[in-house]
């Protein structure tokens, strides 16, 4: 996917976070989040290998190697920033103490479940944090293509893959598409300004609830 | 005052088919030295229980490359594709454990209780074979306490009773494990006296630690997962 297209996903999914919201941002587009982060939010970043308040990568040569991110490359702490073991950093996500956790995944389906850690027979990295941090979080926010590299749709009805969580996510942002999920289904709140609503349902799997006013992002 | 003592004599007690848990994330915090002397002595059949395992060619990945480990229990192990076509070609046993999960096994163990109720894993293959319980009107899986033999973990500065500071994200599994193990292992790249180790700023207390292990801030092995 092009630059731009992640880049609006990740802005996008910044514009939702609130004044001092604690939140956890996994690998890929998630972590471009930090990018559209306004300063003075007092928003704060959870490291799940022990700290609040993951910081800019070091300049070369600053690293140091007792601090490092959820990826293990060096990091920073930002003033304001506490560390701590990795019981309490479990304890803070599944405790809901962490405002927002933005993932990546392979399927996301009608009722919210979420498939991103396998593909059995092909791809078995592990769990990590995925499973505690779905949980966990108050609101788990999923940053996708909206199709995978074959085009298929990677919001589809049921999950095939093995689960991560069922039931537990919240928001979808797409290169298309802000979805919603509700008890009532998947509500399509506002479209990229690129697409249309067409586009949109065709490269869905699952059913789609049109919002009364459809915005654009 | 606790036994001060070479990464070589420091594992003299531990023989084939022993469990051993492995403090670090990635790199941070893995206790090298320790690890090399486990691989020069050539024990085998072992259980490792870490997080994930360093990207590079030290410690965990040696051992499971020379065929050392039949069993690994982590949450990660997409750092080092050794790990993965070891499990696929049948030489080597992998648990896969949620995260949060396997540190709340270790820490239960450690702390006297009888396992963990967890929402994490519900609806999912975790939760195959597992009991679950309603407490309160809500779900819970129930994953039982996860011990060893062994815990072999690293800190920046110990005093000689064996409380330890480990800085920033170099925490991570050490202070559970150091809580579940029958005999616990501590790398510390400074010994000092008594007094010296502000209380305050104690990572690991002296009741969990057995033997210390000076070792050398070089000797670290870290690239911190690059």
């Amino acid at each position: 996917m092009e630059d731009k297209k992640r880049a609006r996903i990740a802005k996008r999914i910044a514009a939702e976070l609130p004044e001092n919201a604690i939140v956890n941002l996994g690998i890929g587009i998630p972590t471009l989040v930090t990018d559209f982060i306004p300063e003075g939010k007092g928003i704060l970043l959870h490291s799940e290998n022990g700290f609040i308040g993951l910081g800019p990568a070091p300049a070369p040569g600053k690293e140091d190697p007792s601090l490092v991110n959820a990826g293990g490359h060096p990091a920073t702490i930002v003033p304001g920033g506490c560390c701590f073991d990795s019981s309490m950093s479990f304890a803070i996500i599944r405790g809901k103490h962490l405002d927002f956790t933005i993932l990546g995944a392979l399927e996301v389906d009608e009722e919210g479940s979420l498939a991103n850690y396998t593909i059995p027979g092909k791809f078995v990295p592990g769990i990590g944090g995925a499973m505690d941090l779905s949980v966990g979080a108050k609101i788990v926010v999923i940053a996708m293509e909206h199709v995978n590299k074959h085009g298929a749709p990677k919001i589809v009805k049921k999950c095939t893959l093995p689960l991560t969580a069922a039931g537990e996510v919240n928001l979808i942002v797409t290169d298309l598409a802000f979805i919603r999920v509700t008890p009532e289904g998947l509500v399509l709140e506002e479209i990229a300004e690129d697409t249309t609503v067409e586009e949109v349902i065709r490269n869905t799997g699952a059913r789609l609830i049109i919002a009364e006013k459809l915005g654009r992002f | 005052m606790k036994p001060v003592k070479t990464p070589q004599q420091a594992i003299e007690s531990i023989k084939d088919g022993a469990s051993i848990m492995v403090g670090g994330f990635i790199s941070c915090g893995r206790p090298v030295p320790v690890l090399e002397a486990l691989f020069e002595k050539g024990v085998k059949n072992l259980t490792i229980i870490s997080n994930d395992t360093e990207k590079e060619e030290t410690g965990i990945i040696k051992l499971v490359r020379a065929g050392r480990v039949s069993k690994f229990i982590g949450s990660y192990i997409g750092m080092n594709r050794v790990i993965g076509d070891k499990m696929n070609s049948g030489e080597l046993k992998v648990e896969l454990v949620p995260q949060g999960t396997f540190v709340e096994r270790i820490r239960a163990a450690g702390a006297g209780l009888g396992g963990v109720l967890t929402p994490t894993g519900l609806g999912t293959a975790i939760q195959q074979g597992k009991e679950v319980l309603t407490i309160d009107g809500h779900r819970f899986l129930l994953e039982k306490p996860l011990r060893a033999d062994f815990a072999i973990v690293r800190a920046a500065r110990a005093d000689s009773y064996g409380n330890a500071f480990s800085p920033g994200s170099s925490k991570n599994f050490s202070l559970a494990m150091a809580m579940a193990a029958d005999c616990v292992i501590l790398e510390t790249e400074e010994i000092v006296p008594p007094g010296e180790l502000d209380p305050e700023k104690v990572t690991f207390p002296c009741v969990f630690v057995d033997i210390l292990v000076p070792v050398s801030k070089a000797a670290k092995g870290d690239s911190n997962g690059r």
